[in-house]
Parts: structure tokens; C-alpha cells; sequence
């Protein structure tokens, strides 16, 4: 198990919008959705990582850069999608915390087999891609809402602190209505502290092209800043 | 003594101390910025005037030049803005921004200058500095070693105070304010007694020939106040004569001499003590001080110096270096912040962002947590302050030290510096791989080297036969660096601001590194990858062809990050082997300002595949997109540079990021800051410079200047208006790392 190595697409030390804090940010290699307006693509395909580490060497990386951590910051290990190497995860998480270092883990929940790894991490982004069956389905390629959903009731019952994120498409998602029913979703969550609302961007599409994976999202515009700030607002 | 009602402590009212009176008399403000007031309409009439001499100025180069009279302190009439609503009094000449010559330094300086702006001097006053008396600049080069010749016109050595004057001397400015010229001299006087016992050699003569200069610059100050019709032979009684007193000291600094950077010192603590007990008294209103701080900063917003063309193209956007150091700590563990750290600050907000005077935060990570934030908020919002780790400095300088031009520190009176400029490592690692000729020059420049004719250059070999380089180049640059200040002293001796330091300070000199990234990235790639020297057919390596790939400083990686190390400190061991004119200590900075373009110009395609005439990195900066994990880990590496015992005269290091990748909202983004700024001091950096922005914007800027008549940004070491800068340099600073977040 202590020979277990996680497999790795990049890492940015200065993450300052992936949890709270400055943290260092962990992208890890595979993810089991491939959803419509994801900037990472080049993460997707698990065996395609850029590098492998053990748990002592993650930690060793983190902790060159504990000073600058301030009171909330840390480590999140993001995608990909973390959870898909639980087992590294849970290892790696379980030694940052022996070592008292604030975690998070950005993940979409679909997923199974999480509770130990929940008990080892502070925070949880969980980008929500959508509260229907059907807008979630169209989003993420035909993958199944109840994975997410049973993850987001885990980390009710266990009270797990949850940020949610929520990618805002033009002409898919950013209209009042989606977002007052995501707010009627997500209220019996008490255990949610922050919904976030993040304006979708074109600027991967080169890396589709690249990777010769088609981007559906090609006629879509940006999401205008000001417009996501104003539906923001609504959440309040 | 009225002057000195109310005020604490024994030591500094027997000898002069300025330290000692701050410890025992200062307030320590730990609140938030509620308090500040805005700009009295008087303030802004002002402003408002010396805006509209800006903008002509741009236009103009130079809004007009004194051809008549020669700098000098009590060498000019009065001078004023608009005297019912000034408050602050005095002017470099008789008009604001009006620009004075100053020859001592030299004579080519000068006429180049006024030729560039169109301008003809008074043909009497040239007669004086081309029949009957020597600048520094011929003495200099009366003395010059052909070896010193030779790498200063290969640009191994550039921008040496050989021609201007060297500045980056403080002078106690907050004296003049506390004791009073008159004490100043007498104090001086005893001096000269007192040296009497020793035995007068060279030493001593030189010394006491100095001291007489100093007590007439003295009397000098005193009748140039007396101009402005002010008696500043006393102590100064109350805030307004403090600032008052205070800057008459500054402004007779730049009155007689040009140096590059003319730094202010640590005023605003002094000064709040001043302000704390008119406010106490009744005396003043918060909006009166404000008014006095504002009108103060005002003054040395339009501080100039008459300067060329190419000077400009090494210091981009005419900057003076009038750096102030706001914060810190004591040595007992207090910080030094008041109000009015605060209200120096507030004038980046009364009166918008400007270059000057240059903000200096002294950080520490136990100042108040209020002033922490207030300062990242500053940043955000004007991008024109800079960071210096306060924890590194005042072991080594005490809690009363303050920031000369960009990084170097010094304490305040008793210790001054000679600058050195900067030696291009970079180029001297070409010149060990080709035998010491110059790749663009194609002359032999330094001697007695053979070329390394190796198909793939053997890293071993490379380091012996640097190493040897830079035996013989610390030579060159400390007999280079020994003529320039013996010369400078000897004919443009700033006596006015010596005046107002303790006698026979003890002195720094600082010698520089320029294109570390680029040498430390090449050695690396010698090390870890395969180079191949693409050489012409005269046998010069023109061009490097690299195999594989290798670490890149900048990553937080100590396989790289080693070499910096070992190369700063094996530089100024093998400089501290050459005895220093008038018993200086070596220090060593690692700082370009904007040089970095011209030194990139001056230097061929080198073996990290950097291309010839490229520009290197600015001061210790990684070059830019070698970083590939983050910011962070770039600051990281930086840090590992030493300051102490190595590094002593700074390390600095630019950073701009993206206002939203610093954080969703404003909070968050003050938040982020502060933590980014206690981690990198807590790793033992030694300074940042803090621009948040957006690219966008600054190629916008580019286009349309017109649009941003303030930006302000900062560059290495100081803060420039974006329009001020050279097309090249704008490429270069669009150009460079901003971390952004996707």
C-alpha cells in the first residue's frame, strides 16, 4: 500500500480560487465523466499522466510551501477527478492530515467508496454540473445524477464542509430560473457554506483541438462576468 | 528646551540619536485605516497644477532647464507652485520641474542632455567646467585600467557611476528637524577637534577636508531655508516645521547633487511623533496633517534630474529614487507602524498612483494585521508599492535603517554606500566558453583564457574555466569600482548629505549581478542536458543547440536552484578578495531595474536557449515560462537566494498576477495577498515588487496612452508610469510571467 503512487497531470503551487486560502493545488490524472465545458481535457484519459509521486513526496512538496498558508490555506487535490485513485487519495489526505494540513478535494462525486477518504479531508468543492437527471446527463456525457447526488447526501450525514461550484453555460444554464431551483436543490444541504457560480470560458478549446477531441461548446460564447455576478446575486 | 516639550528620553537630547528619540516617543497604531482624511482644497489646487506640468512634460521630454546656473544647495532663487496654497515649501530651482545641470559628475552627461532637449548652455558657466575645473567622470577615466576600459565598452560592466553621480547615499534628513542646523555644526566642529589626536594621514586628511566641506553645506542649508523664510538653526517646534525642516534637508540633497537613485530615508514614524503632539495640543486637525503629508509628498512627486537619452534607456521613465521605508519592526518586538505610515500611503489615494516617492514596506509578519491589509489593498488598487523583509534587515542594520534607491538598505547616518552597478555574469560565462572574447563584439575583451572547443560543452570544464573568469572579472570590477569612488569623492563630493550622517560613517560597497537566471539556467543545461556550441568561423560560440531537457530555476528545484546559490556566493568571496577603497565592506545585489533589456541586447544567444539580443529576466526573476508549477514555487527558488552574509545589498524579485487569480472578491484578494507576502518573507526572500493586473489592460495602455495617464506599474526595484516606458520596455514587461489562473 505505502508503495501506492499517485498518478499526476500538473500541479500549481499558487492555487488562490480552489478552496479557501493559498493552497497548492494537485491535478490529478483520469476522470470518469467528460463533461461539456471542462478546461482540463488533457486529464481525462487516466493513463495518460504526466507524472507519478508517492504520498511522502506529495508531502514533502506541500510542505515547502506551508508558509504561505496563512490560516486557511493548504493542499486540494483536484482533476481530473481525485477520487478515481481512492486509494492513493485516501493514503495521501490521511498523512496530510497526521500532519495538520488544511485539505480539500474538488470533485463532481461520482464516485463510490468515499466515507474513509471524507474523514480525512476539511473541505469539499463539488462541482455540481447540474441538479436534473437530464441537464446533467447532457453536461456530462450521458453519466448518472444519483452518483453525485448520494455523494452530496454522504457529506450531509457526515457534515462535511461543502463549497459548491456550479459552471454557468450561455443558453444552457444562465437564466434565473435554473439558478432559484438550484438554490430550492441545495437548501436542505445545511452543511454548504458557499455557492459558487463560475463563468465558462472558451480558452481550452485550443487543447481539444490538440488532443483531437471534439468541443461541442465551439458556437458558445464566454459567459459574461457581470451577468454570472448579477445571477450570483440571486443565491443570496 | 521648548522644541522638545513633551518629548521622552535622555540619550538623544546628549548626542545626536534620531533612533533613540523615536523609541521613546513614538505611538504604535494597530487600527485600520478609518481615520484618514481626504485633500484640503488646497492640496488639490496644487496637485492640480503640477498634473498639468506632468502632462506638458511628457510631451516635452523636459518642461524647461536652468542653462545659467550650476546645482548646487543656495544656488538657485526661491521657487514656488503656487505660494498661497502651498503649505510645504521649496523647489530644486526657481520654477517647479524646471531641471538644473549638475557637471561635477561630468561634463558629456551634460551637454548630451541639454543637446537632446535642444537646449544650449550658458557658454560662461561651461568655460568654468571645461577650462578651470575637473569632473569626476575625466578623473575617472584618467585612472581607468585598459582591463576596466575593455569590459565596460563589451558591456561585461554597465552603467557604472563613472559619468553621473552615484547617489543611493541618505542623508539624516530628520536631524535638521530635531536638533537643528546649528547643533549640526557645532557637532561637526567637535568632530574635527576630536580627529586631531589621530594621526593625520591620508585617511584623515581626506576626512577632515570632508568635514569642513560638510559644515559649510550646513551653513549652506541654513541660508537656502533663510531664502524661503525659514530659520531652520533651531529645532523645528511643531509638526509643520518638522516636515518643514525635515524636507529642507532632502531638497538641499537634490539641489546639489543628481545621483541616481536620491533615496528619503524613514521619515513618517519620525514625523508622526511631530503630528501625534499637535493633535494632542489641539494644535492640528487630521485633515490639517493630512494636508501637510500630502503637500509634502507633492514636493517629491516633482523632484527631478536632468538626464540623457540612453541613461533613460537603462532607468526607463525618469525615475529619482526617492524611496521611503514605512514599517517594521523594533528590535523589542514592536512594530514601528503609526498613523502616519498610514497617511504616506493615503497620497497614493488623495492624490492618485504615482512612481514617486517610492513606497517601501518593510515586512514583517508580526506588523499589525490592520496595516497588513491595508497595504495589499494599496497594492491592489495603485500597484505602485514594494515589499522588503524587515526580519532579514534589522539583525543586521538595527530598527533604524531605511531602503537607498530599490533594495539596499543602510542605516540611517551611520553607514552610506558606494554604488557599483552591476557585472553581466551571463556574458562572463560566454567569455569562459569562448576564451574571452566577446560573442557579439568579436574582440578579445579580458585575457589569458583559452576557448573550450568541446563538441558538447563538459560541465566541469565550464565551471573551472568560469570560475577562473570570475577571478579575473572581480578584479576588473573592484579596481573599476575603487577609481569611481575615489574620483567621485574627490570631485563631486556630496557634502551636504554627508553633513547629515554621523562623521566617518561606516561605508558599503555594492557591487551587482545582472543575468543570473540566465547563467544559473545555463549551467544547468550544460549540467543535465547536451549543449552544443554552434560556433561562426572565426571559432565563436554564436549559438547553442540543446539536447534534452534540464531544470529550470524557478520551479522550487534544488538541482538548479543550487547553482544560484553557489554562484552568488562564490562571486562575492572571490570579490571580498580585493581591499576596498576607504575601508568599505563588499555587498552584493542581484537587481536590474530596467537594464535587463539593454544587457539582454548587449548579450549573445546563450547555452539555456535564451536567443542573442533577447532580454534577460529583471533582478533575480526566473526568465519568463520556465516556470511550470506556479508561482509559488518561482517564489521559492528566489528565496533560496541568500541575503545574509551573501546578498546584502538585495534581491529583487517583480511579481504580477491577475486581480482574478488572486481571488473572486476584493476581500478575498487582500486576504490572498497577505498570506502570499508572510510566506515568501517567512522562506527568507528579501524583497517583491507587487503588480496586480491584467495584460489586457496593459496592451491597451500600449495603444492608447492617452487612456492611462497614471498607470503606474512596478518594475524592478521602483515603480514607473507605464507611458514613460519605451515600446521595447512595454514588450518586455507584457512579456513577462503573469500568473493567471484558468
Amino acid at each position: 500500500m505505502n508503495t501506492c503512487k499517485g498518478k499526476f497531470n500538473s500541479i500549481e503551487t499558487m492555487g488562490l480560487v480552489d478552496g479557501p486560502g493559498i493552497r497548492i493545488v494537485f491535478f490529478m490524472q483520469g476522470c470518469p465523466i467528460c463533461c461539456i465545458f471542462c478546461h482540463n481535457p488533457e486529464t481525462w484519459d487516466k493513463n495518460n499522466y504526466t507524472f507519478e509521486l508517492t504520498k511522502e513526496e506529495v508531502l514533502a512538496k506541500i510542505k515547502r510551501y506551508q508558509n504561505y498558508f496563512g490560516d486557511e490555506g493548504g493542499v486540494t487535490f483536484s482533476g481530473g477527478e481525485p477520487l478515481l485513485q481512492k486509494d492513493f487519495l485516501k493514503e495521501v489526505l490521511k498523512l496530510c492530515k497526521e500532519n495538520n494540513i488544511n485539505t480539500c478535494i474538488d470533485t463532481c462525486g461520482y464516485a463510490t467508496d468515499y466515507e474513509e477518504i471524507l474523514k480525512y479531508t476539511d473541505i469539499i468543492l463539488m462541482d455540481i454540473k447540474a441538479y436534473t437527471k437530464k441537464e446533467y446527463q447532457n453536461i456530462t456525457g450521458n453519466s448518472n445524477i444519483d452518483l453525485s447526488i448520494k455523494f452530496l447526501d454522504t457529506c450531509l450525514k457526515l457534515n462535511k464542509r461543502v463549497w459548491i461550484r456550479q459552471v454557468i453555460i450561455p443558453g444552457i444554464n444562465d437564466n434565473k430560473e435554473y439558478i432559484l431551483g438550484l438554490k430550492e436543490f441545495l437548501k436542505p444541504y445545511t452543511n454548504i457554506e458557499k455557492i459558487e457560480l463560475l463563468p465558462y470560458h472558451n480558452l481550452a478549446i485550443s487543447k481539444y483541438q490538440k488532443l483531437n477531441i471534439p468541443y461541442s461548446l465551439k458556437n458558445t460564447p464566454n459567459m459574461d462576468i457581470e451577468k454570472c455576478k448579477e445571477l450570483e446575486k440571486l443565491l443570496q | 528646551m521648548n522644541a522638545w516639550k513633551n518629548f521622552k528620553g535622555e540619550k538623544w537630547k546628549n548626542n545626536i540619536d534620531v533612533k533613540d528619540f523615536i523609541l521613546n516617543n513614538y505611538k504604535e497604531y494597530t487600527e485600520d485605516e478609518s481615520f484618514l482624511e481626504e485633500s484640503t482644497d488646497k492640496t488639490k489646487k496644487i496637485w492640480n497644477i503640477c498634473e498639468k506640468l506632468k502632462q506638458e512634460e511628457l510631451k516635452k521630454g523636459v518642461l524647461d532647464i536652468d542653462v545659467d546656473h550650476v546645482s548646487g544647495i543656495n544656488n538657485f532663487n526661491p521657487g514656488y507652485i503656487d505660494k498661497d496654497n502651498e503649505v510645504i515649501f521649496g523647489l530644486q530651482t526657481d520654477a517647479p520641474m524646471k531641471r538644473m545641470i549638475n557637471p561635477y559628475g561630468g561634463i558629456r552627461m551634460v551637454k548630451s542632455s541639454l543637446e537632446a532637449y535642444g537646449y544650449t548652455w550658458n557658454k560662461e558657466v561651461e568655460k568654468h567646467f571645461t577650462t578651470y575645473r575637473k569632473t569626476h567622470n575625466e578623473g575617472v577615466f584618467d585612472a581607468y585600467t585598459t582591463d576596466i576600459k575593455l569590459a565596460r565598452h563589451a558591456g561585461l560592466l554597465t552603467g557604472l557611476p563613472d559619468a553621473y553621480g552615484r547617489g543611493r547615499i541618505i542623508g539624516d534628513y530628520r536631524r535638521i528637524a530635531l536638533y537643528g542646523i546649528d547643533y549640526l555644526i557645532n557637532q561637526k566642529e567637535q568632530d574635527k577637534l576630536d580627529n586631531e589626536k589621530e594621526v593625520i594621514d591620508e585617511y584623515n586628511i581626506r576626512l577632515r577636508e570632508e568635514i569642513s566641506m560638510q559644515i559649510k553645506a550646513l551653513k549652506e542649508m541654513k541660508a537656502m531655508a533663510e531664502s524661503y523664510g525659514f530659520d531652520i538653526s533651531k529645532p523645528a517646534t511643531n509638526a509643520k516645521e518638522a516636515v518643514q525642516w525635515l524636507y529642507f534637508g532632502y531638497l538641499a540633497a537634490i539641489k546639489e547633487n543628481n545621483g541616481a537613485a536620491m533615496s528619503l530615508g524613514r521619515t513618517s514614524t519620525f514625523l508622526d511623533i511631530y503630528i501625534e503632539r499637535d493633535l494632542q495640543e489641539g494644535i492640528i486637525t487630521e485633515k490639517e496633517a493630512q494636508e501637510l503629508i500630502d503637500q509634502f509628498i507633492i514636493k517629491l512627486r516633482i523632484a527631478e534630474h536632468l538626464r540623457t537619452p540612453e541613461y533613460n534607456e537603462l532607468f526607463a521613465g525618469d525615475p529619482t529614487w526617492v524611496t521611503e521605508s514605512i514599517g517594521g519592526m523594533t528590535e523589542d518586538g514592536r512594530s514601528l507602524v503609526t498613523k502616519n505610515s498610514y497617511r504616506y500611503l493615503h497620497t497614493l489615494t488623495n492624490l492618485g498612483p504615482a512612481p514617486e516617492p517610492n513606497m517601501t514596506v518593510l515586512w514583517s509578519p508580526n506588523l499589525p494585521e490592520n496595516f497588513k491589509k491595508y497595504c495589499a489593498k494599496m497594492s491592489i488598487e495603485t500597484d505602485a508599492i514594494q515589499y522588503e523583509n524587515d526580519e532579514l534587515m534589522r539583525p543586521i542594520h538595527g530598527c533604524d535603517y531605511a531602503i537607498a534607491c530599490c533594495v539596499s538598505a543602510m542605516t540611517i547616518g551611520k553607514q552610506m554606500q558606494f554604488f557599483g552597478a552591476r557585472c553581466n555574469l551571463a556574458k562572463a560565462l560566454l567569455y569562459s566558453i569562448n576564451g574571452g572574447v566577446d560573442e557579439q563584439k568579436e574582440e578579445l575583451i579580458v585575457k589569458g583564457f583559452k576557448p573550450i572547443t568541446d563538441e558538447v560543452l563538459d560541465y566541469d570544464k565550464v565551471i573551472k574555466q568560469y570560475d577562473k573568469m570570475l577571478d579575473q572579472v572581480a578584479k576588473t570590477y573592484t579596481d573599476a569600482m575603487n577609481i569611481i569612488h575615489y574620483m567621485h569623492d574627490k570631485y563631486a563630493y556630496e557634502a551636504g548629505q554627508m553633513a547629515l550622517h554621523d562623521t566617518d560613517p561606516e561605508k558599503l560597497m555594492a557591487f551587482g549581478i545582472a543575468g543570473l537566471s540566465v547563467a544559473v539556467d545555463s549551467l544547468s543545461a550544460i549540467k543535465y542536458a547536451k549543449v552544443y556550441p554552434i560556433r561562426n568561423e572565426k571559432g565563436i560560440a554564436v549559438d547553442f543547440k540543446i539536447e534534452g531537457d534540464f531544470p529550470k530555476y524557478g520551479n522550487d528545484d534544488d538541482r538548479v536552484d543550487q547553482i544560484a546559490v553557489n554562484l552568488v556566493k562564490k562571486f562575492i568571496t572571490k570579490l571580498r578578495k580585493h581591499p576596498l577603497y576607504k575601508k568599505a565592506i563588499h555587498t552584493l545585489s542581484i537587481l536590474t531595474i530596467t537594464s535587463n533589456v539593454v544587457y539582454g541586447k548587449k548579450t549573445g544567444s546563450t547555452p539555456d536557449g535564451r536567443k542573442s539580443k533577447t532580454p534577460f529576466a529583471p533582478g533575480a526573476n526566473p526568465m519568463h515560462k520556465r516556470d511550470t508549477f506556479g508561482a509559488l514555487a518561482s517564489l521559492n527558488s528566489v528565496a533560496k537566494i541568500p541575503y545574509t552574509n551573501t546578498c546584502e545589498d538585495g534581491i529583487s524579485n517583480t511579481f504580477s498576477i491577475t486581480p482574478k487569480a488572486l481571488g473572486h472578491n476584493k476581500d478575498e484578494q487582500i486576504k490572498n495577498l497577505v498570506s502570499l507576502l508572510d510566506g515568501y518573507f517567512k522562506q527568507k526572500a528579501h524583497h517583491l515588487n507587487v503588480n496586480v493586473l491584467n495584460r489586457e489592460l496593459l496592451e491597451d495602455a500600449k495603444e492608447h496612452p492617452e487612456k492611462y495617464p497614471t498607470l503606474t506599474i512596478r518594475v524592478s526595484g521602483y515603480a514607473v508610469l507605464f507611458n514613460r516606458l519605451s515600446k521595447e520596455q512595454q514588450d518586455e514587461v507584457i512579456a513577462r510571467t503573469f500568473h493567471e489562473h484558468m
